[in-house]
């Protein structure tokens, strides 16, 4: 029914965190979508910094890939970097 | 009566609380549905804030549930503009956009004024009304600078509630900042949102005023009834 294009919102929730994927709206264009994305995804102090983008922007990896995308690396235990002491002080890791 | 302007700002923003309310499920996309409301929110908060402060400056035990439930017509002070009916997306807009550009004016004066109270309130509430006029801003610069169609509503909006600026900047006794000295700021916002967006300002017309002083235009009795009907039916009720 919605003539105006989909965008995909991204919200950082504080500084030194990285933008997060929260959902996708509707707006006519980039300026109001950010105004949207206020409005809908942060109304309860939820950011501090808004990213739109265009939904059709954006290039996904193929659902019929995934065994050959991502199964290979379930075995592969040398990969996970288990062998040092994380620090009490690093929440972000 | 001591807290008249207190009550002129609070109903001000009570009455255009409930008109944008009225949007909600009607507006023309999700979104905008909940900016409308987010909008008529913000406005619900600030005249709480005031009327409840008009009740204390009163003194005769009202408070803000008293202000806004048990007063009829002729006893509100909302200026006519925030009265008049929500017509269309566009007609809307541009009340939006001429109140919301007046308010922020005040609030920004009255956040620095003699009344301490007020002065507090308008601090908290210049930000949420610095959005609302932003948000005016962008539909008025989308409608008047988009289609054939878009831009005659929105000129027909303008001229629609242009008569009612006026009254924004008449005197007020006992005003904590003079409304005659937000015209000039609100001319230049204003007037250069028009011009960004390639629309005319409209002719100068007759002011139309009244609401100051509790003449009203037909419309916000039924505003009222229906803002006023549940609270009246049922005394005290709460969630």
């Amino acid at each position: 029914m919605s003539e105006w294009p989909l965008w995909e919102v991204f919200i950082r929730a504080r500084r030194g965190l990285s933008h997060q994927h929260v959902g996708s709206l509707h707006a006519p264009d980039a300026a109001m979508a950010v105004r949207n994305a206020r409005d809908v995804y942060t109304r309860r102090g939820e950011g501090v910094s808004i990213w739109v983008v265009p939904s059709g922007q954006i290039t996904a990896s193929s659902p019929d890939e995934k065994d050959a995308f991502f199964d290979p690396a379930a075995d592969k235990v040398y990969r996970h970097p288990t062998f040092y002491e994380v620090p009490a002080e690093a929440k972000h890791l | 009566m001591r807290g008249q302007y207190a009550l002129a700002l609070g109903d001000d923003a009570l009455v255009l609380a409930q008109r944008l309310g009225e949007w909600v499920a009607r507006a023309p996309e999700l979104e905008e549905d909940i900016a409308l409301a987010n909008i008529a929110l913000d406005l619900l908060g600030q005249a709480r804030t005031l009327l409840s402060y008009a009740g204390e400056q009163e003194g005769e035990g009202r408070d803000e549930d008293a202000l806004a439930y048990w007063r009829d017509d002729r006893e509100f002070r909302n200026v006519l503009l925030v009265e008049l009916p929500n017509g269309d997306f566009a007609a809307t807009m541009a009340r939006q956009l001429v109140f919301a550009a007046y308010q922020y004016e005040l609030y920004d004066r009255l956040r620095a004024g003699t009344d301490d109270t007020l002065a507090a309130i308008a601090g908290k509430a210049v930000k949420e009304v610095h959005y609302h006029r932003d948000h005016a801003t962008q539909w008025v610069l989308r409608l008047g600078d988009g289609t054939d169609e878009s831009r005659r509503r929105m000129v027909a909006a303008l001229d629609a509630v242009w008569p009612y600026a006026g009254e924004l900047f008449e005197p007020f006794d006992g005003a904590d900042v003079d409304p005659a000295t937000l015209r000039e700021p609100w001319t230049a916002y204003v007037h250069g949102v028009l011009a960004e967006a390639g629309l005319d300002v409209p002719e100068p017309t007759a002011a139309r005023r009244g609401g100051r002083a509790g003449l009203h235009t037909e419309h916000l009795g039924y505003l009222l009834a229906e803002l006023q009907h549940l609270h009246r039916s049922h005394p005290g009720v709460t969630w």
